[in-house]
């Protein structure tokens, strides 16, 4: 047998705690290992009338006339309707929560459009019908007639507005948004001018595609009497939606109830207010019976968002130790066609991470144009920002250690924020709350033997040879725990950051948890068990987690950002130590004690200095229940909720490294090794953790080596299923080194940071590292993401032209 | 209810399977797969949809014993078979298969949805190489795809299940 290799830990992952740092199963496991779990897809609704979207060939035309009636003529067809036809159940257009400057531009966004196209898969026309099959079948006789328009599909061509996307705009420029600090005017310029050492690099971040395994599916449940309405539908944001498709289709919030049911997959995809949802509602509530929607495979490649989207300038200024002294970003953003929920704000999140991990002075000049193309949306795509942000960094730091002849990892360690200087106040403000980075980089130097594989570069990548080894180094911040409502406002994003937990303890002691997160795959119900279980002294089996339903749990803020731990998990702490502080009082109150004499270990109250004076959870648990010798104005229960606002972000980090193969008569890239040694701070679950962090840097990797989208100049998607989008198969990816160090976040209780995107932050940087890294002897500066065959074949070729004819064009690998 | 539009389809035609040992008897429309046929006819949703290009695995089944992926089988084509799905994995006193155990215990599934076919894959995998190499549990495997989990906590259930003899 096969052996894996084990985590390795420093041994503090768990904080000292009981429960918490244990490698507890899922109690998610049975349901979903057996068929048991419900999807949304799988729920059985009578007399429920299904849609079916006609989605534009085109991507970007006017809309001439659309005739239904051979469709509505067709037996089992109920209803067709075009975008006109429906533009009177609207009560405002498709909502857009992140207007980033003041004078964004928004096109106006409807569920189907009515005038013009402007993408492939852009809605025209819907189908209600008795079966799926029969209205898949008849939106096929819809006629639509249009009249073509032209194609932006490069964002530089948009930039310069030769062909106007949305007419009514003007330009293609939705915003552009700077981030400049100094301490006096012209320091960025200055510390350029003085710099020992500059680089400057052009990066292209591919649009990807974040193919949760389930493709969204949406029933909505009208009462047409009673008035309520219960949208069902794989998403991540069942809060975010109820109040999105209340304001969208004027429906009174209190009648408007979404429940995330067995959800397959998120990534950030699932973090939106979709065309389908609103389009079911309006159209249960109009016909006044169930309609349900699902998503196939290749209509998901042009209906969900897609992720990336960005050319990044990235320029450093640095003196003669390597030592950075000033950054100056430029980037050119992909809205696509439409702005979605927070589509504007993701090159945003990235803004604050284009200096990595390391110091810089107040020298840095951020400045993001978006423009608008005519592709499908784009929107957050786990890491959101950051690991475009932490690419360019780290790519760029490798330029700059070539430049200086220095080894990539030394120059790092000479940039680290020192861990004596934390909490760190960065250039930006904000307030880094903990980290160690060289403990990071030295556990993952030991586990590939960093060392051990330069020497062996050495004697490997000789002339001539075929298959030339490198090695990737990359040192990441995750930013995450979304986030602090100020700073939110800072930023205009229209909410907050806040996440709130309920504890209900039941007359037998068994406990509720109810939490605004919405897991889909993330093991909330195992994780704010364990929370629960250890600060109650319960066992975790005596706890439900209820969620994801905005009838159970009416307040919260959702799953992305990897917020949950460090926001909701912490509202469940805070929960549990209300409720502490309930109980303690009625405790106090039958023993005939002070509170203050009270401690609770383990589940029980004890007077302190009298151990055999005692009282459990469970007995105060069925006194609260009977309310019979309560202490005089307690309520009569024992439940408490706490909505918290988080003080900061969160800062996980670490460093990845890893070694590739790269045949250069191919262009062929092998992993042998990676290893991804991550601090998230205590961790809850292990298990959970290691998953993340597994899944993380296989997404990661699949950007650097397999996974892009391609247009051809028609605006036509040519990687619209999995048979050309190249997801990564067991096969494709190597076993994965883990290991992690623990620096406790000192901003909440249980010292919890988030893990959900490091992985991926960390991955594509490593991996383009090595990539370059064992081509540098072919003198190949950068390769383009993915790192295909034919990409590292043509950067190799490329450099081998450019050695034999010097003056030509620099060796930079090229863009796709 | 049937969702046939014979006008241009055809006539239905009956079809018999056996799925987890009961067996089911029903009228489908010639061009049903045999994943809408269990999802639909039958009422078995534990079997999932990833794709509609027969790339993801999602729908893996065994039919007479193998895993097959059912969105490649018309329903018609399975008349006559044995067809078990991820509902008849577990015994009936509710033991987990052992493959299912071995994912539980190793967190080989995240979200859950790859998982029936991962499952059914994987188990099948082990009736043809009882003892298969780490390489070999990728390679067999390649057909199935995760999104969550990076595959390592996959290949390591894999390799649990084989060696506790599943």
């Amino acid at each position: 047998m096969t052996v894996i290799d084990e985590t390795i830990t420093d041994g503090s992952i768990g904080g000292g705690n009981r429960v918490i740092g244990q490698r507890m199963l899922r109690k998610e496991d049975p349901a979903l290992l057996t068929g048991e779990a419900v999807f949304t897809n799988d729920m059985k609704v009578p007399g429920a009338l299904h849609l079916a979207v006609l989605r534009s060939p085109y991507a970007h035309a006017r809309i001439l006339s659309v005739d239904g009636s051979a469709a509505a003529a067709m037996d089992g067809v109920r209803a067709v309707y075009s975008g006109a036809d429906l533009q009177s159940l609207w009560a405002a257009p498709m909502p857009c929560a992140w207007p980033v400057t003041d004078d964004m531009k928004n096109p106006t966004h409807y569920p189907l459009a009515v005038d013009t196209v402007h993408y492939v898969g852009d809605g025209v026309a819907v189908v209600l019908a008795d079966s799926d099959a029969i209205a898949r079948d008849a939106i096929e006789a819809i006629d639509v007639q249009y009249d073509p328009l032209e194609a932006v599909i490069d964002l530089e061509d948009a930039l310069s507005d030769r062909v106007i996307v949305h007419e009514e705009l003007g330009t293609n420029s939705s915003y552009t948004w700077n981030l400049l600090v100094e301490e006096q005017e012209g320091d960025v310029q200055r510390a350029f001018d003085a710099a020992a050492y500059t680089v400057s690099e052009r990066y292209v971040q591919q649009r990807l595609i974040p193919m949760a395994m389930e493709p969204r599916a949406v029933v909505a449940m009208p009462q047409p009497f009673g008035g309520d309405m219960t949208l069902y539908s794989s998403t991540q944001v069942p809060h975010i939606l109820k109040v999105m498709t209340a304001i969208t289709l004027g429906i009174p919030e209190h009648q408007m109830r979404v429940v995330a049911p067995a959800v397959g997959g998120g990534f950030g995809a699932k973090l939106n207010v979709y065309a389908e949802e609103l389009l079911c509602v309006a159209l249960a509530r109009k016909h006044g019976t169930p309609v349900r929607w699902n998503e196939e495979r290749s209509e998901n490649a042009v209906a969900t968002i897609h992720g990336r989207g960005q050319i990044q300038h990235m320029e450093l200024a640095a003196d003669s130790d390597g030592r950075l002294t000033a950054v100056r970003v430029r980037l050119i953003g992909d809205m696509g066609a439409y702005l979605q929920l927070v589509t504007p704000g993701i090159p945003i999140l990235g803004a604050f991470l284009y200096a990595g991990v390391y110091e810089l002075p107040k020298a840095y000049d951020f400045s993001c144009t978006s423009v608008f193309t005519t592709m499908t949306p784009t929107d957050a795509y786990r890491g959101a920002g950051r690991p475009e942000a932490t690419y360019a960094i780290e790519r760029a730091m490798d330029s700059l250690a070539a430049q200086i002849g220095i080894d990539p990892l030394e120059l790092r360690r000479r940039n680290f924020i020192p861990t004596a200087s934390y909490p760190y106040e960065a250039f930006t403000g904000l307030t880094y709350d903990s980290g160690d980075h060289d403990a990071a980089a030295t556990m993952a130097e030991g586990l590939l033997d960093y060392a051990g594989l330069r020497a062996r570069q050495a004697t490997q990548n000789v002339e001539g040879a075929t298959k030339r080894l490198g090695i990737g180094v990359a040192s990441y911040f995750e930013m995450c725990g979304l986030a602090p409502s100020r700073v939110l406002a800072s930023l205009n994003y229209s909410a907050g950051g806040w996440e709130a937990a309920t504890v209900r303890i039941l007359p037998t002691a068994k406990v509720q948890v109810v939490t605004g997160t919405a897991p889909h795959g993330q093991g909330h119900e195992t994780a704010w068990s364990m929370i629960a279980a250890e600060r109650l002294g319960i066992d975790p089996a005596d706890i439900d987690v209820l969620h994801s339903d905005t009838a159970i749990a009416p307040l919260g803020l959702d799953t992305y950002g990897s917020r949950s731990l460090p926001v909701g998990g912490v509202a469940v702490a805070m929960a549990c130590d209300k409720v502490i502080d309930k109980a303690k009082q009625i405790a106090a109150h039958q023993m005939e004690a002070s509170p203050d004499d009270l401690e609770f270990v383990g589940g029980v109250f004890r007077v302190v200095g009298s151990p055999d004076k005692e009282m459990p959870l469970a007995a105060i648990a069925f006194e609260a229940f009977t309310a019979h010798n309560l202490p005089d104005g307690l309520e009569p229960n024992l439940e408490a909720q706490v909505t918290y606002d988080p003080p900061n972000f969160s800062w996980p980090f670490g460093t990845h490294m890893c070694a590739v193969e790269v045949d250069v008569e191919t262009g062929d890239v092998e992993v042998l090794k990676y290893v991804a040694v991550d601090d998230c701070g205590v961790q809850v679950n292990p298990n959970i953790v290691d998953g993340q962090v597994h899944g993380g840097v296989v997404q990661g990797m699949a950007q650097a080596l397999y996974e892009g989208v391609t247009y051809d100049s028609d605006g036509n998607l040519q990687t619209s299923t999995l048979a050309e989008y190249l997801v990564p198969a067991a096969s494709d990816v190597p076993p994965i080194t883990l290991g992690h160090t623990c620096t406790p976040s000192p901003t909440n209780s249980l010292g919890v940071k988030g893990v959900g995107e490091a992985g991926t932050i960390g991955a594509a940087p490593t991996i383009m590292n090595a990539v370059v890294d064992a081509l540098s002897g072919l003198g190949v500066h950068d390769v383009p993401m993915p790192a295909s065959p034919l990409n590292v074949w043509n950067a190799i070729n490329r450099a081998r032209d450019n050695n034999a004819n010097p003056t030509a064009q620099n060796n930079h690998g090229g863009n796709p | 209810m049937r969702t046939t539009n014979p006008s241009h389809l055809g006539d239905s035609v009956e079809v018999t399977v056996s799925i987890n040992g009961t067996s089911h008897t029903h009228d489908v429309e010639p061009r049903t797969l045999l994943v809408h046929y269990i999802r639909e006819q039958a009422g078995l949703t534990g079997t999932n949809v990833g794709c509609d290009t027969s790339s993801c695995g999602a729908c893996s089944v065994h039919i007479d014993g193998e895993a097959v992926k059912s969105c490649t089988v018309l329903a018609v084509q399975a008349d006559g078979c044995e067809i078990r799905t991820i509902e008849g994995m577990a015994a009936a006193d509710g033991t987990l298969h052992p493959m299912q155990q071995a994912f539980m215990e190793n967190h080989g599934l995240q979200c859950g949805y790859c998982t029936p076919g991962m499952v059914m894959a994987a188990s099948s995998l082990l009736l043809e190489n009882p003892n298969p190499t780490e390489e070999e549990v990728r390679l067999g495997l390649e057909g199935n795809l995760c999104r969550c989990t990076g595959y390592h906590n996959i290949v390591k259930s894999v390799l649990a299940a084989a060696s506790a003899g599943a």
